[in-house]
């Protein structure tokens, strides 16, 4: 039987707990010397498992974002940089999805990622809009059919393993810093040079370097959807649940952890409760709850999927923030619990109960989108959204 | 109407252009409409026409535009009436 056709009969959790082996065999090694988990990522593509949300029609498997959030959920477990690097790819791939049949180009495009299994990376940060991914300083020029964009980007994830970037800027030179749109530029069509490393304390292996992004491309490869209704109906309320797959595999391979050490514990001394059950009991209950929170978020964007007025309601942007918000600060204490359990085991490099990569790799959440950004904007809103307040909403 | 909405989106819309060079069907956000200053613009003409505007309406459709938002608040006055 040749590889495809074993995948082909594979469940997708299947595939991913396959790329999740790999990827936890190298996960400390990745993180130590901060380098792209090129083992994972090349698992990604032997399982085919970048090209699944792209529908049939077009050579992908239409899997849902809950489908895809499971997946960020396991191979998170055992690696969160190439979790996250899956996620970020599959937040860009949700705009072609969304937004690409609108355009012939684009959904000759989705069908290349689909079939060349492609990597997608992102570029919507900016030196000087102070983090807010809905200002750009940049404009696109387009003239004769060709389109011209430098960038001063920040933070581009995995750029230099990137087979293209999806990348936002002012729609013209004389627009509004919101007025912006999103192009697609291919590997052969843009140059990086590098501004700022990524040395940071956790998340190390998404390699997330500082770029000067020059491109140069057909204007044909400019999204025809502004930016702001991109962001509203795919890539917030994707980034804010795949996201939260990743982290609550962080926080749930932590709980495993903590649940081997006190089982150990409980075995040694029969007849007695190991000092750390109770508040195993504690973060046990804390992931439930996290875990709660993403799946009604997934259910509340595949109802809202269907109609697109839902999709750009308050409403509906103050359910994802929330999501957010829940997920990223609540795995911190989760994982905390688990590090207080294992003791120094738990806060020592290299035993079968180290934490501290979770740790680490958890305190990107509150940043990733600052939390304090969210809050804010939420705050905003709820000056003229009312809330529901029924149970089953 | 026309004139209160124009007033109120020229004291808080917070525009980089002067809002009596704008169109009725002229696009609010591509004229630089933030989510906070429509936020601030939903407040002042909630006040400004003693109405509340329902979840269904709080999107960007209903603000996209100077008609647009004259219609979305003629629609809440008319529906006010009939119940």
């Amino acid at each position: 039987m040749n590889i495809a056709a074993q995948i082909g009969q594979a469940s997708f959790g299947e595939r991913a707990a396959r790329v999740a082996a790999i990827a936890r065999a190298h996960a400390d090694q990745v993180d130590k010397e901060g380098r792209f988990p090129r083992e994972a990522v090349d698992a990604m593509v032997v399982e085919r498992l970048l090209g699944i949300q792209v529908p049939p029609s077009h050579g992908g498997e239409g899997a849902t974002f809950s489908d895809i959030a499971e997946l960020c959920s396991i191979i998170g477990q055992a690696c969160a940089s190439s979790a996250m690097i899956f996620a970020m790819h599959h937040i860009k791939l949700s705009s072609l999805v969304e937004h690409g049949p609108e355009s012939p180009w684009h959904s000759t495009f989705m069908r290349r990622v689909a079939g060349e299994q492609l990597l997608l990376g992102s570029a919507t940060t900016e030196g000087g809009i102070g983090g807010n991914l809905r200002n750009s300083i940049c404009a696109i020029e387009v003239a004769d059919g060709i389109c011209r964009l430098e960038k001063d980007a920040t933070v581009i994830s995995y750029a230099s393993y990137s087979d293209a970037i999806l990348i936002t800027s002012r729609s013209h030179k004389d627009a509004a810093p919101s007025d912006q749109v999103m192009t697609v530029f291919l590997k052969d069509q843009y140059t990086l040079e590098r501004t700022h490393v990524w040395d940071t304390l956790g998340m190390r292996g998404t390699c997330s370097d500082g770029f000067l992004f020059k491109g140069e491309a057909p204007a044909e490869q400019i999204f025809p959807s502004p930016f702001a209704e991109i962001a509203a109906q795919s890539m917030l309320a994707a980034s804010h649940l795949l996201w939260s797959g990743v982290w609550y595999g962080i926080a749930a391979d932590a709980v495993a952890k903590a649940q081997a050490f006190v089982r150990a514990a409980a075995r040694k001394s029969p007849g007695q409760t190991p000092p750390g059950a109770l508040r195993l009991a504690e973060i046990s209950n804390q992931l439930q709850m996290v875990r709660s929170n993403i799946i009604a978020g997934l259910k509340t964007y595949e109802d809202a999927k269907r109609d697109h007025e839902k999709l750009s309601s308050m409403g509906f942007a103050v359910a994802m923030n929330n999501i957010k918000i829940c997920s990223s600060e609540t795995i911190l204490t989760i994982i905390n619990g688990a590090m207080l359990i294992c003791g120094i085991m738990g806060y020592k490099n290299g035993t079968p109960f180290s934490i501290g990569r979770h740790l680490r790799d958890a305190h990107s959440a509150q940043l990733m989108i600052s939390n304090d950004r969210i809050y804010g904007n939420t705050s905003s809103m709820l000056l003229v959204h009312k809330q529901d307040t029924s149970l089953l909403g | 109407m026309n004139t209160t909405i124009r007033e109120l989106l020229s004291k808080l819309g917070n525009l980089p252009v002067a809002v009596d060079q704008l169109a009725d069907d002229a696009d609010l956000y591509t004229a630089g409409l933030s989510s906070f200053a429509s936020v601030q613009l939903m407040l002042g003409l909630e006040d400004a026409f003693d109405i509340e505007f329902p979840d269904n309406l709080l999107n960007r459709k209903s603000f996209a535009s100077i008609a647009a938002i004259e219609a979305t608040v003629e629609q809440i006055i008319a529906g006010r009436k009939v119940a």
